[in-house]
């Protein structure tokens, strides 16, 4: 119950960030967040203090700071995501053997455990759904704009980088929260799948956020169950069948449309 | 007649490079202006110090506020600002121009959807308001973004390089619809092909780091020669041809 209760928090969250970062093509910036805010899993470890609030850290400073770097233009953003990517999963790895005795939790973030998710994992995906479904439809189509057209946006609206920088922290917060479902190393197409599953059939953005909610969740879902009685990983065996949704999807238009 | 825009000894530079030096320059109530110069002469930059996006670093730009009022500035940006494989509709991308007068929270209302119709059927555009952008051609393209920057009705229309995608079965439609509008906004329209637009704008706006203004839309080649301006003439025979400048 727990586990699909996590499930559908995990499918409103990954639905909602996921469409954003597909359709502004910030793929790669967001596996640059996941894999820094690993760094902040390691000092979390090391420091004694909650892993995931080390994550969340590293997520949102990483995510800001390549925001801001390619607003002012300054950098080469893809260079600059992959070194960020990098620095971050060596800084996890280097206090993660830092610390003393045997670290049993760390596959769970590398590879992520639906099994072993607590109730306050759960509760902070709940908030973030409600977070985030209020701001997405509070601001719908400052949103949409900004993203699809930041010149044309900058022309009447002076907050167009207040904009990227909630959106941008918010999506990072989302990643790092959806780090115990999925861990790090799955969790980006626990994001990119679902919106690419609702693309085939939609190109309308708030249909697209719809329809990968409830791709996510028959994934999500479906993998978890499988996971449990197939005793295999169940990050892994959601992504799986996150693909294999999208494959029958791209089937089922073929044919439909043939 | 009372102007839009005016700015006074208006400089711009990015890093070591100057755009624009020490141009005044002045927009007047239904102007129809083309902006011509070379590439990297700042006819792009002159286009965004009046939108704002670009702070000047000497001089002053003012808009005449109660003309230029909730309405904004209509801007048709080239091609390249907007990734044409994003999720969004004909009809939401014409509405997007509405923006100007919402700020940040952004119900559209009835009337706004309204007159996104009323400007999706003026502009020919009907049959495609649910399409996403890569269904459509390039002047379809070109329509859609000129929707964006006229839905709210404003005094002054900036246009950059609006021929660029515009293939010549649009372009006698494209620019008999500025025609149209011009007698509600003034105009302002950057282009390279001199040529092209000499056939439409009421008066030149020549710029090469500096500004200078011709208040006909006949240019002569003194006019050219010192300011390093430019020329392509256009003219019509049996075989389409370019004619070049005889060699001195």
């Amino acid at each position: 119950m727990k586990g699909l209760l996590g499930a559908l928090f995990a499918s409103i969250t990954a639905g909602l960030a996921g469409t954003y970062i597909v359709s502004r093509r910030m793929v790669f910036l967001s596996g640059g967040i996941t894999h820094a805010s690993f760094g902040g899993i390691g000092i979390g470890y090391f420091a004694g203090f909650n892993p995931v609030l080390g994550a969340a850290i590293f997520g949102i400073i990483s995510a800001l700071g390549v925001e801001y770097l390619s607003v002012r233009h300054k950098i080469r953003e893809d260079s600059a995501i992959g070194i960020l990517w990098a620095f971050g999963m060596a800084i996890g790895i280097i206090f993660i053997y830092l610390t003393p005795g045997y670290s049993p939790n760390l596959m769970s973030y590398l590879f992520g455990s639906i099994l072993t998710v607590t109730n306050a994992d759960i509760i902070a995906l709940g908030i973030m759904s409600l977070i985030l479904i209020s701001y997405f439809s509070i601001f719908y189509r400052t949103i949409l704009y900004i993203s699809y057209d930041e010149v044309f946006a900058r022309t009447y609206s002076p907050y167009v980088n207040t904009f990227k920088y909630i959106t941008t922290a918010l999506i990072a917060l989302t990643i790092v929260l959806n780090i115990r479902m999925a861990g790090v190393i799955l969790v980006l197409s626990l994001l990119t799948i679902p919106p690419n599953i609702a693309m085939i059939f939609t190109r309308v953005y708030s249909r697209i956020i719809i329809y990968s909610i409830v791709a996510g969740f028959a994934g999500t879902a479906a993998g978890y169950v499988i996971s449990y009685f197939a005793g295999i990983p169940a990050g892994a065996t959601i992504i799986f069948t996150l693909v294999v949704i999208w494959g029958l999807a791209k089937l089922v238009k073929k044919i439909t449309c043939a | 007649m009372p102007y839009l825009i005016e700015m006074n000894s208006v400089s711009v530079s990015y890093e070591n490079v100057i755009a624009l030096q020490n141009v005044s320059f002045r927009v007047n109530e239904n102007d129809y202006i083309g902006v011509i110069g070379p590439n990297g002469g700042g006819k792009t930059t002159l286009l965004r110090v009046i939108l704002g996006l670009i702070k000047p670093d000497s001089g002053k730009v003012s808009l005449n506020r109660s003309l230029i009022n909730e309405s904004g500035i209509g801007y048709l940006p080239q091609l390249s600002t907007g990734d044409i494989t994003y999720p969004v509709s004909v009809a939401d991308v014409i509405l997007s121009g509405m923006m100007i007068r919402k700020k940040i929270i952004s119900r559209m209302s009835s009337s706004d959807r309204k007159r996104a119709a009323q400007v999706i059927e003026e502009l020919g555009l009907t049959a495609m308001a649910k399409s996403s952008l890569n269904e459509l051609s390039g002047g379809q393209l070109q329509k859609v973004f000129l929707g964006r920057a006229i839905i709210g009705n404003p005094k002054l229309l900036l246009l950059d390089e609006p021929g660029n995608f515009v293939d010549s079965n649009f372009e006698i439609e494209f620019y008999e619809k500025l025609r149209d509008l011009n007698k509600r906004m003034a105009i302002l329209m950057v282009s390279h092909d001199i040529g092209m637009i000499s056939a439409h704008v009421r008066s030149f706006a020549c710029v090469n780091r500096g500004l200078h203004y011709h208040p006909s839309s006949e240019i002569t080649n003194e006019q050219l020669a010192a300011y390093g301006c430019p020329i392509k003439l256009i003219t019509h025979g049996d075989v389409p041809h370019t004619v070049l400048k005889t060699h001195s």
